[in-house]
């Protein structure tokens, strides 16, 4: 499927604004969301998200590098996205276009901006040598909203991840040597949600129909607190919003954030015990 | 010391533990995984379809084309996302060896697009990846006259062995690690690849095909075997 048909798109939109979907599901209702934390033995931490047929692989890997000029006592973030044409015929092989390069730089900024890794911990020598953290994420299966599914598999691969060795002597990583270190991670764990819009109503999770037939949308990242707070935010494609429907849009999320975000941890928690 | 115990205690001609799985990407026309004990691969076939750009379009047959990557998370030292040298040839490698199976004539100006991709690895990756598309080709419904098998032959200092994993691939005593991949038509017994580093004797060469054959027949089986279980599995789509 590449391309949903006008009558699709208009029956869609239809059901929306009704406050329907096409599988049953309420407005702010994810799909069976499953977790696998058994990616890649090579990866220091990786993850296997589903989220209904939607999947998506993110590992962790770590090198050490030079700090950036302007954080030398920190260590540093890269995280990229491909959109495999094995997951979906829309795709085709080239250089990253928009749309993988936005998954990056969205599940980048909500990680960063949330101080979710403890960077300063992730110095080894300020000024010349810090740990990267490299999150890859790969498109197995475009069913819909890869990028709610991309940050969750960020999340657990990060949580789940092992340090590898640094030999300090030899100014080399051991991959092979065994390792318990965890990266150091804080209580601001981030979560995304990526709030669509069709005529007057928001919804989340979309599949790829939905998806296709969204008007725009509003992406953000919240982190725990009482209230909860925002840690980034962007909005995507052309529509406009009055400020009335942008608050109701929010509302939606922060709505949703509580049971979403312990279902996700939960989840997460649970393939780590399964680790042990 | 003489390689007369395999690293991980297998036996000369065993492979490691053989996983293999259909229907693995939704999205697809075919799919499949396979596994060689830590080296894993996944395997997506879109097609028969209209060839864009039209100027590639052939009337006289449809056209084949794989691509093969491994997935930065793959090793221990993380590979830059995109293609490199290694995996243009090995894309083609695959596509040279699975093209002799499929009835490709009967499509004209189309397309069959094979993605293969190697989330572990752990040696023979470019086996793993034929044996998975061989899977997924099935799986999709392309027309074959026969499949696919691949696997990894072995010269460890003297001794020839199955299916090469990583620690041997490494082996550096005696007279070293000779790798020799090489792939089989199912039906007909041909070689449809074969490549070889290291050192070896024409003599040993020709005992390491016979290996390969013999290994390779086993592994069909398996193949053949998740084939026939998946039936309606596509209904699901």
């Amino acid at each position: 499927m590449i391309e949903t048909s006008t009558l699709t798109k208009s029956a869609i939109s239809e059901y929306i604004s009704k406050g329907k979907r096409f599988d049953k599901r309420q407005l702010s209702e994810f799909r069976n969301l499953s977790i696998d934390l058994a990616l890649s033995k090579k990866a220091e931490g990786g993850a296997k998200v589903k989220l209904g047929k939607t999947e998506v692989w993110v590992g962790v890997k770590m090198e050490i590098a030079e700090p950036y000029p302007d954080s030398p006592d920190k260590g540093n973030l890269m995280v990229t996205a491909e959109l495999l044409p094995l997951s979906s015929s829309k795709y085709e092989y080239g250089p990253p276009k928009f749309n993988a390069i936005e998954i990056g730089r969205l599940v980048d900024r909500g990680i960063r901006e949330s101080k979710f890794i403890d960077f300063e911990k992730l110095c080894i020598k300020e000024g010349e040598k810090v740990w990267a953290v490299i999150i890859d994420i790969y498109s197995i299966n475009d069913d819909g909203n890869l990028l709610d599914a991309a940050f969750i598999g960020a999340l657990a691969a990060l949580k789940s991840a092992k340090m590898p060795f640094y030999d300090e002597k030899k100014e080399k990583i051991d991959y092979e040597a065994e390792s318990k270190k965890k990266i150091p991670l804080t209580k601001n764990i981030p979560i995304n949600f990526s709030i669509h819009k069709i005529k007057n109503s928001f919804f989340l999770d979309p599949s790829i129909e939905e998806e296709l037939a969204s008007e725009g949308r509003i992406i953000l990242a919240f982190i725990p607190d009482s209230p909860v707070k925002i840690c980034s935010m962007q909005k995507g494609e052309t529509m406009v919003v009055s400020t009335d429907e942008f608050n109701k849009a929010i509302k939606l999320a922060e709505d949703k954030y509580d049971s979403f975000f312990s279902e996700v941890m939960k989840k997460i928690d649970s393939e780590i015990l399964k680790l042990k | 010391m003489a390689y007369t115990k395999r690293i991980d205690g297998r036996k000369f001609n065993e492979t490691r533990e053989i996983k293999a799985k259909i229907g693995v990407v939704p999205n697809a026309d075919g799919s499949a995984m396979f596994s060689f004990g830590d080296t894993v691969a996944i395997a997506a076939v879109y097609g028969p379809r209209q060839l864009h750009p039209q100027h590639l379009q052939n009337p006289e047959k449809g056209l084949l084309r794989c691509n093969y990557s491994m997935l930065s998370f793959s090793v221990n030292e993380r590979i830059r996302p995109g293609p490199n040298k290694r995996s243009t040839e090995i894309s083609k490698i695959t596509e040279w060896s699975l093209a002799p199976a499929i009835l490709i004539d009967e499509f004209p100006n189309t397309v069959v697009d094979v993605h293969i991709a190697i989330p572990q690895a752990d040696a023979s990756t470019r086996c793993a990846g034929i044996n998975a598309a061989s899977l997924a080709l099935a799986h999709a419904g392309v027309p074959m006259k026969e499949l696919v098998t691949s696997v990894s032959i072995g010269k460890i200092d003297k001794q020839l062995v199955a299916d090469v994993s990583k620690a041997e691939e490494d082996y550096e005593e005696g007279e070293g690690a000779t790798d020799i991949a090489m792939s089989f038509l199912s039906r007909s017994e041909k070689l449809a690849h074969i490549q070889l580093d290291g050192k070896i004797s024409p003599k040993e060469l020709n005992e390491a095909i016979k290996l390969g054959l013999e290994t390779c027949k086993k592994i069909r089986k398996i193949q053949e075997d998740v084939l026939k279980s998946i039936k309606d599995e596509k209904g699901e789509k």
